[in-house]
């Protein structure tokens, strides 16, 4: 099993970075390292989805010479899913950091736990 | 309450005047529901007496708290292992690495892009022919998605007051040398390689993305050396919106005429020309340029409105 993990370490590789952008996200407090851990995640899949279609000793599929055979070229679908997977992980990851930099703006803190007490503090005093 | 509008809402969240924080009925905060959770009950407080009730519901929330906060990280732990245990099993089923008689890499649709896509679409780039011919839609969204979440900074970050550490970091910045000079030599060169990026999508790697990217890069080290008010003069919030509209409404319609053509079996004017001048590919390069302008925008969008608050 070890053999075949090693033989495959790209995707293994990948599974691992899932695994510690996935622990990132679920343990720190900071709102900025979970927006860290979440981009690891990302990243992870989009290392999978290239390692799924990548074919050994075959060209990238860019027709330079004009041969159009499909037995010479890696497979061109992965690519163009993940260039949309980093246009949607941008997308999200500036959204995120906006709504960071208002909860900042509004309570001077990144730490989740502080901003609970200092909710929480805010409503009894208003009771 | 009389009516507001979005702006005046958040606003007004951000003043602290609106808590969406305020416990709702339901809450553990009734003795009932602390008591029955059979936790110290022997310290359980007078119906009553509203400020112990209170004193109790807060005790008994840092309590749970302090619970939660000791076992959340084992329980994490425990699952991420789990999960990653398991994909790895995954990973030793799925077929060898860079094989070529996988199901993803041998399917019918792969073969077409492979083999037609030169002839059909006329891109020499096959991964620019599968995103802005057979799959545009796909493109199309990808750039709507840019632009709702730059709308939404926009929505979040937009202020008018000046930010004063900004100004101050601007000051010394303005004054030095190096960076002007730096930025002299490399501006230009960053700028025209986005540009090459660009224009050359569909004849080697590269495209609208990865292009606008650097172009919005160049944009950003300009407005690093000589100050936002020199972009502002080319690329203020009215422009920024104009071109970044323009942008997508014009691939929305170029899409629009291709579809429409191809489904009515119609001749498009765009054909794909003679593959591998810059002028062929049909409608890739136009698109690639629009898709370039939404990128470069946004990314400069981004970078202005998180550090001074406008574009």
């Amino acid at each position: 099993m070890l053999r075949i993990l090693w033989d495959s370490r790209i995707q293994s590789a990948a599974v691992i970075l899932f695994a510690v952008g996935f622990t990132t996200l679920l343990l720190n407090r900071n709102l900025m390292k979970k927006i860290v851990g979440l981009n690891i995640m990302d990243t992870a899949a989009y290392l999978f989805l290239t390692s799924i279609g990548y074919i050994e000793g075959r060209l990238p599929p860019i027709l330079a010479d004009g041969v159009a055979d499909a037995s010479a070229y890696v497979n061109p679908l992965p690519a163009g899913l993940v260039l949309t997977g980093i246009v949607v992980s941008v997308s999200v990851t500036a959204v995120l950091l906006a709504l960071s930099l208002r909860l900042y703006k509004r309570y001077h803190t990144l730490d989740l736990d502080t901003i609970y007490r200092i909710v929480h503090e805010e409503a009894e005093e208003r009771e | 309450m009389k009516k507001r509008t979005f702006r005046e809402w958040l606003k007004a969240w951000d003043e602290g005047e609106i808590d969406f924080s305020v416990p709702g009925p339901g809450c553990p905060e009734t003795p009932g529901d602390a008591a029955s959770s059979g936790d110290a009950a022997d310290d359980r407080p007078a119906p009553k007496d509203d400020a112990a009730i209170r004193a109790y519901a807060r005790r008994f929330r840092d309590r749970e708290a302090a619970l939660f906060r000791r076992i959340y990280p084992v329980m994490v732990v425990l699952i991420v292992a789990v999960i990653s245990v398991f994909l790895l099993r995954v990973v030793t089923e799925l077929p060898p690495f860079g094989s070529a008689d996988t199901p993803a890499n041998s399917s019918e649709t792969i073969r077409r892009y492979l083999e037609d896509g030169l002839s059909e679409t006329g891109a020499v780039n096959v991964v620019a022919g599968v995103i802005l011919d057979y799959r545009a839609f796909d493109t199309l969204g990808e750039s709507h998605v840019l632009f709702t979440a730059a709308c939404a900074v926009l929505i979040l970050l937009l202020s008018s007051e000046k930010q004063s550490d900004s100004l101050r970091v601007r000051e010394i910045l303005e004054k030095d040398a190096v960076l002007h000079t730096t930025g002299r030599v490399l501006i230009p060169l960053i700028l025209l390689f986005g540009i090459y990026i660009v224009l050359c999508g569909h004849l080697g790697p590269g495209g609208g993305f990865s292009g606008g990217a650097v172009i919005g890069s160049a944009l950003i080290l300009y407005s690093l050396c000589y100050g936002p008010e020199r972009v502002r003069k080319g690329l203020n919030l009215k422009s920024y919106r104009v071109t970044v509209l323009t942008a997508l409404l014009f691939y929305s319609l170029a899409k629009c005429y291709s579809f429409f053509c191809g489904a009515n079996g119609l001749e498009t004017i765009f054909g794909p020309g003679t593959p591998g001048n810059l002028f062929s590919a049909g409608l890739i390069l136009p698109l690639n340029l629009a898709v370039g302008t939404v990128v470069a925008c946004t990314m400069y969008g981004f970078y202005a409105l998180f550090t001074e608050g406008t574009v």
